[in-house]
């Protein structure tokens, strides 16, 4: 049986105490490695037959200005078929030298998942056989979903936040 | 040579092999979506993909938003099956909420996503259809579609792009039309269904275009993300209705197709079988709506007061009505904070939401897993060495929609 417990043992008997911050939020397990170890561990998700999570379901990025060091996240959902059990798995980089390693070789899928990501994020994923972009326009020379780039211009004067806060 | 001589591009005469722009506005790509295909006479040798033609944003105005106003979004989605993406969301926000919704509401809803599957796979399959040479099933089937949109609009009162249904249930009860309507579909769907299928499943014309165009391996197909009939064809079982239930499918009885070999004959058989299970589901969770007897065949939405709108002559006399009512258009619900994802068996595949709320009125971030995103990228391994007339096969069976790609 295949459970969150069992998971985040094997994990742990794995990788110490570098997979940490182990949550369930709505049942799913999510827990985060150091960057330099997404490799080694979406391998190990993958190769060990107890876990067994080969599909990689989804992969994107999220924003955090205020993570000082660790401002973006990319973020795995993993799933295991045969025993139907999804993960989340996150690693952070600071958005300076944002170096994470490309899944590609492990996930066909990956390719453009990891395009989109370093099209509106700027996650460098190092190993990608095509790192461009892909949604947006070529010559675009900025990330535009990161959170710096708000969506209406500031400075709009007709719109009072503290009515309409958003 | 002079200066009328026309200048040639350096190599191009010694080029064996010619380069050829399929799209972004050819008409056989059925999408704004662009493919350049090298090509050895008839023969591809590469093609190189291109999307974001269509590309809107949605993921950043959807960070400004409160959840309501998200719904629009996901109908520009896959716009051809555009009330599954509209419930896929609604489950999503409600499963942020821990709201507990009526099973009444539970089956109205899967009547609604399980007609949109319907004419999601009939547009495909006649489609493909379409592009072997056959026009006549495209245009028979398009009166049943034509249906279900009467039947849409009789419950949300727009047909192509719904946003059908609010956070918590429906915007109003289904009214006797709808289920008139309802009643209409299945009384003469099945008979049409059938002719359609026996126009093309043992065509010999039809066959001999697809059987063994863009085949994947299972082994592939998983690889590369493939999910939905496109997964199925290719011989795995894996749908989302039966792997986590949601909206009650576990109290429905229904089979999974699944194909063998993954080319665009199995992908339409099993569209075609998809649709015989819909029309059995549709007709289970239509009796079981019959049976709510007295108040309870009243039941159409849950009781969240933050988030589904009030009725309008509450509205006009209570002064707490008045009070959801401009707090929730205004959009000034503080959204619990929590991160969920939540996927629903869309027209081409699992569809995923990943919702991330930092407490505030609108999303931190929220994700679309568009599934036909994901599996577009296998397109060059599936039609490579094949020729260009079925490479234009192999597009319309994947059943790719520009929408829903671009997001």
């Amino acid at each position: 049986m295949l459970t969150n417990d069992s998971i985040k043992q094997q994990l742990i008997e794995k990788f110490g105490d570098q997979v940490q911050n182990f949550q369930e939020p709505y049942g799913m397990l999510t827990f985060e490695a150091p960057k330099e170890l997404n490799l080694k561990v979406l391998q190990f998700l993958y190769d060990e037959a107890s876990l067994g999570f080969r599909f990689l379901t989804d992969l994107q990025a999220v924003h955090y200005p205020d993570n000082k060091g660790r401002e973006l996240a990319v973020v795995y959902h993993l799933h295991n078929l045969v025993a139907n059990v999804r993960i989340r798995f996150k690693v952070f980089t600071d958005i300076q030298t944002p170096d994470v390693y490309s899944a590609t070789a492990l996930f066909s899928a990956a390719n453009w998942m990891e395009r989109e990501t370093y099209d509106f994020y700027g996650v460098n994923f190092v190993g990608h056989p095509n790192l461009k972009r892909i949604l947006n326009v070529d010559e675009l020379d900025y990330f535009p979903m990161r959170k710096e780039y708000p969506l209406e211009e500031q400075t709009r004067v007709d719109k009072d936040d503290d009515m309409f806060g958003r | 040579m002079n200066e009328h001589h026309i200048k040639l591009p350096e190599g191009s005469i010694e080029k064996q092999t010619t380069t050829l722009n399929l799209g972004p506005t050819h008409p056989a790509t059925h999408g704004v979506f662009q493919n350049i295909l090298e090509l050895d006479g008839e023969r591809i040798i590469s093609a190189e993909q291109t999307v974001g033609y269509i590309h809107r944003a949605f993921e950043k105005i959807a960070e400004r938003r409160p959840l309501y106003q998200i719904t629009p979004l996901t109908d520009r989605l896959n716009y051809c099956s555009a009330p599954i993406n509209n419930m896929g969301w609604h489950l999503t926000c409600e499963k942020l909420l821990g709201v507990k919704i009526p099973k009444r509401v539970d089956y109205l809803r899967i009547i609604i996503m399980e007609l949109a599957r319907i004419s999601d796979h009939l547009i495909c399959n006649s489609i493909v259809g379409v592009d072997t040479g056959a026009y006549t099933g495209f245009l028979y089937v398009m009166q049943y579609r034509e249906l279900i949109y009467e039947i849409y609009e009789e419950v949300c009162g727009s047909r192509l792009t719904t946003n059908i249904g609010r956070i918590g249930g429906f915007e109003r009860n289904f009214n006797n039309t709808a289920f008139e309507k309802l009643e209409k579909f299945l009384n003469e769907y099945p008979a049409v269904l059938k002719e359609f299928e026996n126009l093309f499943a043992r065509n010999r014309i039809f066959m001999e275009r697809t059987i063994g165009v863009g085949p994947i391996s299972a082994e592939r197909a998983l690889n590369y993300g493939f999910t939905g009939p496109n997964l199925r064809a290719a011989g795995v079982d894996y749908d989302v209705r039966v792997h986590t239930p949601y909206s009650s499918y576990e109290d429905l009885q229904f089979d999974i197709p699944v194909g063998s070999t993954g080319d665009c004959y199995d992908r339409f058989l099993v569209r075609n079988q998809e649709m015989w299970q819909s029309l059995s589901i549709i007709e289970q969770a239509y009796r079981k709506v019959k049976e709510f007897k007295g108040k309870d065949a009243e039941v159409f939405h849950a009781d969240v007061p933050e988030y589904y709108l009030p009725e309008k002559k509450d509205v006009y006399t209570k002064m707490e009505a008045l009070i959801w009512h401009f707090k929730i258009i205004m959009g000034e619900i503080e959204i619990p904070p929590g991160e969920v994802y939540q996927s629903v068996e869309g027209g081409n595949g699992e569809l995923g939401f990943y919702l991330i709320s930092d407490g505030g009125r609108t999303p931190y971030r929220l994700h679309f897993r568009r599934p036909c995103f994901i599996y577009y990228q296998a397109y060059e391994e599936l039609t490579k060495g094949s020729m260009l007339s079925d490479a234009i096969i192999t597009m319309s069976s994947l059943n790719l929609i520009a929408g829903e790609m671009d997001a």
